[in-house]
């Protein structure tokens, strides 16, 4: 099971300060223009504030200049809460990146020179392909691949994990990264990347949202905001127009509080924090994606292609059962199994044991300073046990153990064969136990899926994912784990070819496709799959190839990041619906108090009774000003998540996000119009 | 009110009847297959494209279609100009019509190439025949296939899988009239003539009053001219491509355009027939015919929304009428009671509520009724109708554009909140495609505003309305909602022959009508391109009752943001100080 995300405190008084400085500074108007929904609320914010200081600039009454400087605070308070939420997002990652900053002090590196020597030169000024020697306790330089040597390195500065891992020259841990630590023995690396590229580098920028592009479907809701912004400003425009017909007297900065009102500020403010807030938890879940966009179509994808080893299963073969051959007593047979392995520390063979206690054996550990242990070799292909009296006990692959018996004069139990062909058949591991000469029966080692998977890859159904599991195993093997984990459909005896084929043929059907790898040989299908996970511990190439890399390894995680994708999409669209939603309540607040002088009747439009036409239109705008901070935590947390079917999660968030924001508004404005109305007759307006 | 219910019941059943079918062949004939016309006209559409030198084979780029569609719509649109500004020097002219002023030849010339037929002008008087023919006539066609390539362009774009190719505009023009809007007009214009509309060249008549007239000032009038000319072939077409221009002043009130009950059902008919026949055409060629039932019932329930509305404001009348002891209100076995003012007594008011929806609905534009003395709310139904953009079927093949233009944004919206890149019938939305659909279904409310906005500050139109106050604002409002959805009704009550309306009106129509075409082109270029992405149980389905439902909302949400506010200082405010 992946680790739960690490829940931190919504905002700490650090980010609180960064961001309120961050929300001024971001009033720069060449920033603000990136947004364009709250630039048109600074362009009105700063008429108004001329108007406050010359009211009649625009030919307005110049009783009005208390009135124009409140709407001018307002105004200015939902710029400041637009950017305070983009800060806040912003600092939380700025936090992460803090604490990756400080592996990433100078650190010296040993270079290796072309005729052998050494120099001690910085790090910084390593380029790729430059070889340096790491010693124990000296801190990898930079990424690279271990050309020599075999050493533990402390990942924790990137994981988090803190157990060490082995890194070796060749095969698929050869692969270290800049920042890590070696505790034990040596390394021979080859710097892999240039200085400032490192993967480091790169989290801590993406991390920091400097390097943060909008994403397309950022970019296509906001073509929809500024498209929404445009219609309300002609509507807004030409009401005045219209006014001015009907010899209705509208102030400009009502005018200028109804655009504020109509335009969608609130999904305005809050897109870019959702969109940082967004990768903001992958990164929190120990993901590092290498975009957004990425995030973004783990929410689409329609099929996984999962490895069976490691992802779906524990790789480790466990025992499942035991089965004596005839004439033999099964409890003997345990006995005499988890015998063998008391001393035996594979998983393979703490699983015996395990098994064992749990049927009920009375062997325990402190035998096994009387036996002596014989491991496993690739030679004998068995190992076990000499007891004290001497006699082997012996546990191995089928054809070795009949052989030792066969040569130390004992006899193949007829029935052996039928067990060991029908655990095969199962797609289990049989184990064959021998005391002496005498074959005592046979361990099946089993394959086991993951507590939690079957469950996860229902959810997944649900939401209309396809799950493929991939495996070396042979058919019959691959199709009971199949069974038994509830994939939709396996790919047996695969080779990494066959990944590609079947992520083309998928795609060729026009699905979005997904999958985890850490070998080399994955690298391709990582490259050619949508959304590629990569496994830290796995190979550079790997890494370089998908668009994802998680820190911890635990391929399992590629189903936590979908719904992080889906529920940042959802998070998006709630918002935009709640936001336009909201207009239509403050229609019903703005129009009756703009017109109600001139036209009486209008009065009936008044439904929420709102006392004045200046605390209505207030009302309203201080309603849509102080909404934005109320959806912070929604936008950085994200909308409530759970697979359901499309037609059902619709149905939820249109009642939630939709129905809601039409009636919010209603009582929010009344509330507050109940609020200010005594204090505006303070001041008498 | 049972029998008004029934009637409405039977003429929707009897449209959506003939409209399946119709909706399959003009399918396959957008494909070029096999249709029981193809042996008699596949002679002639072959020697149309040997002697014009059309490849039907031909996929054009979805900008080489566009340029094509404006080269010809320019074309048509000088030719038209030309023929109206020299009326009077050609021939068919019996009645001595001069030719029109360079500003209404202009208005007038937008007008028909637009689909629109907004009339500023009197047919009987100032129309010579061979305008109404060679000019109107033509363009009453052409601009109604051309709204309909476009849309046989848009299926291709949802079709195709990363190609380029939209098929061959001339060759869709070519069919669009042989196959469907000439023999259907043909139809029409036989039964409307079995009816008693006129189709003749001749002169005007004469005739002597059978009861003599007395104005008020004593005066007793005892003749009356009766016009005459080739109004049938013309009227057929007006009301089945979505064109609506009259060819008398009073369109299909007047009783020689529309003189029997029996006509007035197939006119009314006639006005949404392509439309809703469309709806399945669509379904038929992206092969899923229930989004195209989706469409269709989304247009269906805005329709019979907007119908009830108008009928019931229209029957229910005003307090003033009854407050008059008079007056009867009450519907009864021999009079229609309501509000009639403006109103055929032989149509009385389901018919009239029935045709002023549909008019609207569809961008037809041809009256049977003066809008103008409609109930406030009986009113604001039909101008509303314009303004969401004429897309509860609306104009031939433009009308459903314009709603897939609504079906993309709300799949947008929709489609983010289940978690998902939103996709529309398999192809993903983007930003290129939310920016074309803002266009599209942003452009009317921009252009009516805009244009109305700036009337409002014209002090010359003040004199070109009839009334004060609020009534005075709607009937701008509505001269420009009815450009600005290129739909042509007029609420009369406005003297719209003056320069300045004449310039900006017909800059409204031209806006609104080629903008969103260009638009929805570069929407069905983009969407052949890309790939189509498999249904899956995550995907959002856009055939069933909720999307249908969402659709509506968004239509009627934008609707209502963008002319809320105007609509509260016309209708609204009217409807608020009627009943005080």
């Amino acid at each position: 099971m992946a680790k739960q995300e690490k829940r931190t405190k919504f905002i700490t008084r650090d980010i609180l300060k960064s961001s309120i400085i961050g929300a001024f500074q971001k009033l720069d108007p060449r920033y603000m223009i990136k947004n364009p929904v709250m630039f048109v609320v600074e362009v009105g914010f700063v008429l108004a504030l001329v108007m406050t200081i010359v009211p009649t600039v625009f030919g307005d009454d110049s009783t009005l200049r208390l009135y124009n400087g409140i709407v001018t605070v307002i105004l200015f308070i939902t710029v400041l809460f637009a950017n305070f939420a983009e800060s806040v997002a912003e600092g939380r990652g700025k936090a992460q990146a803090e604490s990756l900053k400080k592996t990433k002090r100078d650190t010296m590196a040993n270079l290796l020179l072309p005729d052998g020597t050494e120099k001690v030169v910085n790090a910084s000024e390593l380029k790729k392909g430059d070889v340096v020697i790491v010693r124990t306790n000296e801190m990898i330089p930079n990424d690279g691949e271990v050309i020599e040597g075999i050493a533990s390195v402390d990942e924790s500065a990137i994981t988090g994990e803190s157990a060490p891992v082995t890194r070796e020259a060749g095969g698929d841990f050869s692969s270290v990264t800049g920042g890590t630590t070696v505790v034990s023995d040596w390394l021979k690396v080859r710097i892999t990347s240039e200085p400032g590229q490192s993967f480091l580098d790169k989290m801590i920028s993406l991390v920091e949202g400097a390097s943060r592009q909008k994403t397309p479907n950022e970019i296509a809701l906001n073509t929809l905001l500024v498209g929404l912004t445009i219609i309300f400003l002609i509507v807004v425009v030409t009401l005045y127009c219209f006014a001015d017909y009907s010899e209705v007297q509208i102030p400009i900065a009502t005018v200028i509080a109804l655009l504020v009102c109509l335009i969608p500020t609130t999904i305005g403010a809050l897109l870019s924090a959702i969109g940082i807030a967004g990768m903001d938890r992958v990164t929190r879940f120990n993901v590092i994606a290498m975009s957004g966009k990425a995030v973004e179509a783990c929410g689409d994808v329609d099929t996984m292609i999962l490895d069976k080893t490691g992802t779906i299963t524990y790789g480790n073969r466990l025992a499942a059962d035991f089965r004596p051959v005839k004439g033999i007593k099964k409890e003997d047979l345990i006995d005499y199994a988890v015998m063998t392995s008391l001393c035996d520390a594979t998983p393979e063979g703490k699983s015996v044991v395990e098994l064992g206690k749990t049927l009920g054996t009375k062997i325990t550990e402190d035998l096994s300073s009387q036996m002596e242990f014989i491991e496993f070799t690739a030679q004998t292909k068995m190992s076990g046990v000499n007891l004290k009296d001497g006699t082997p006990v012996r546990k191995g692959a089928y054809d070795a153990i009949k052989t030792y018996v066969t040569e130390n004069g004992g006899t193949v139990p007829a029935d052996l064969e039928g067990i060991v062909t029908e655990i095969s058949g199962l797609g289990g591991t049989p184990l064959v136990v021998c005391v002496g000469n005498v074959v005592y029966g046979v361990i099946y080692l089993k394959d086991t899926v993951k507590p939690g998977l079957v469950e996860r890859f229902d959810r997944l159904r649900q939401i209309g994912i396809k799950t493929i599991m991939c495996t070396g195993d042979n058919p019959l093997t691959a199709a009971t784990i199949a069974k038994e984990a509830g994939v939709d459909g396996f790919i047996a005896e695969c080779k990494p070819e066959d990944k590609i084929v079947e992520i083309k043929k998928e795609q060729a059907e026009g699905k979005i496709v997904a999958m985890t790898g850490d070998g080399t040989n994955d690298a391709p299908a990582l490259a050619q799959a949508d959304v590629g996970l990569a496994m830290n511990s796995g190979t550079s190439a790997a890494k370089e190839a998908a668009n994802m890399v998680d820190l911890d390894s635990d391929p399992t995680k590629i189903l936590e990041v979908v719904e992080i994708g889906k529920q940042l999409l959802i998070t998006r669209g709630s918002l935009t619906t709640f936001s336009i939603a909201n207009d239509v309540a403050k229609y019903f607040a703005i129009i009756p108090a703009m017109f109600t002088l001139v036209i009486p009747q209008m009065e009936i439009l008044n439904i929420m009774h709102l006392s004045t036409p200046y605390s209505a239109i207030l009302s309203a705008l201080i309603f849509n000003a102080i909404i934005i901070p109320c959806l912070i935590p929604i936008a950085m947390r994200g909308v409530k998540y759970k697979p359901m079917s499309s037609e059902k999660m619709l149905l939820k968030n249109m009642g939630i996000y939709g129905v809601g924001g039409l009636i919010l508004p209603f009582i929010g404005i009344k509330i507050i119009d109940i609020i200010v109305t005594p204090l505006l007759a303070l001041i008498g307006l | 009110m049972e029998n008004t219910i029934v009637q409405y019941g039977l003429c929707i059943a009897i449209l959506v009847a003939l409209a399946v079918p119709l909706g399959g062949y003009i399918g396959k004939v957008m494909n070029g297959e096999k249709v029981f016309l193809t042996r008699l006209l596949s002679p002639v559409e072959r020697l149309i494209y040997r002697t014009l030198k059309i490849n039907k084979e031909e996929q054009m780029g979805w900008k080489k279609y566009a340029v094509s569609i404006g080269a010809f719509s320019l074309f048509s649109f000088v030719f038209l100009f030309l023929i109206l500004l020299l009326q009077g020097v050609l021939p068919l002219n019996p009645q001595g019509v001069k030719g029109m002023s360079p500003d209404l030849a202009f208005n007038t010339a937008v007008s028909y190439v637009t689909n629109t037929n907004w009339q500023a002008y009197k047919g009987e008087v100032s129309m010579s025949y061979f305008s109404q023919m060679a000019g109107l006539t033509v363009q009453n066609f052409v601009s109604a296939a051309v709204g309909i390539s476009v849309l046989f362009a848009l299926i291709r774009g949802f079709v195709k899988v990363k190609s380029e190719g939209l098929g061959n505009f001339w060759a869709d023009l070519t069919r669009i009239l042989l196959y469907i809007l000439i023999p259907l007009s043909i139809l029409v214009s036989v039964l409307l003539v079995s009816q008693g509309v006129v189709q003749n060249l001749n002169r005007n008549e004469t005739v002597e009053l059978i009861e003599p007239v007395v104005t008020e000032d004593g005066d007793e009038i005892t003749e009356a001219t009766v016009p005459m000319g080739p109004a049938a072939s013309q009227i057929a077409i007006k009301q089945l491509g979505t064109n609506g221009g009259g060819v008398f002043g009073t369109n299909s009130a007047f009783p020689l355009e529309n003189p029997t009950a029996l006509s007035n059902l197939i006119e009314l008919i006639s006005i949404l027939l392509i439309p809703v026949s469309l709806c399945f055409t669509f379904g038929r060629n992206i092969r899923d015919k229930r989004q195209g039932v989706a469409l269709f019932s989304a247009m269906l329930i805005l329709l019979l929304l907007a119908l009830s509305a108008t009928f019931a404001a229209e029957q229910s009348g005003t307090p003033q009428l009854k407050a008059q002891e008079s007056v009867n209100i009450e519907q009864t076995d021999g009079q229609a009671g309501g509000n009639m003012e403006g109103k055929e007594a032989r149509f009385g008011i389901a018919d009239s509520a029935m045709w002023a929806t549909f008019t609207t609905a569809a961008a037809n534009g041809s009256v049977n009724s003066m809008h103008d003395s409609y109930t406030p709310l009986g009113g604001a139904v039909p101008l509303l109708l314009m303004q969401i953009g004429e897309v509860v079927f609306g104009g031939a093949g433009s009308g459903l554009y314009g709603m897939i233009g609504f079906a993309i944004m709300t799949v947008f919206i929709a489609g983010l909140m289940v978690g998902r890149t939103p996709e529309y019938l398999g192809k993903k939305i983007e930003a290129h495609e939310m920016k074309m659909a803002c266009i599209i279904c942003l452009m009317t409310s921009v252009a009516i505003l805009a244009g109305s906005g700036i009337a409002a500050l014209v002090p010359a139109v003040e004199k070109s309305v009839n009334n004060t106050g609020a009534h005075a604002l709607t009937e701008i409002l509505y001269a420009f909602s009815s450009a600005g959805g290129n739909n042509g009704s007029s609420f009369a009550g406005l003297a719209a022959n003056t320069v300045f309306l004449n310039l900006s009106l017909g800059i409204v129509m031209a806006l609104v009508r080629f903008i969103p075409m260009m638009a929805i082109l570069s929407v069905a270029g983009n969407m052949a391109k890309k790939k189509k992405t498999a249904v899956t149980t995550g995907t959002l389905s856009t055939c069933g009752p909720l999307f249908v439902g969402l659709l509506i909302f968004v239509i009627l949400l934008i609707g209502a943001l963008s002319f809320l506010p105007a609509l509260s200082l016309g209708p609204i405010a009217e409807y608020f100080q009627m009943i005080g």
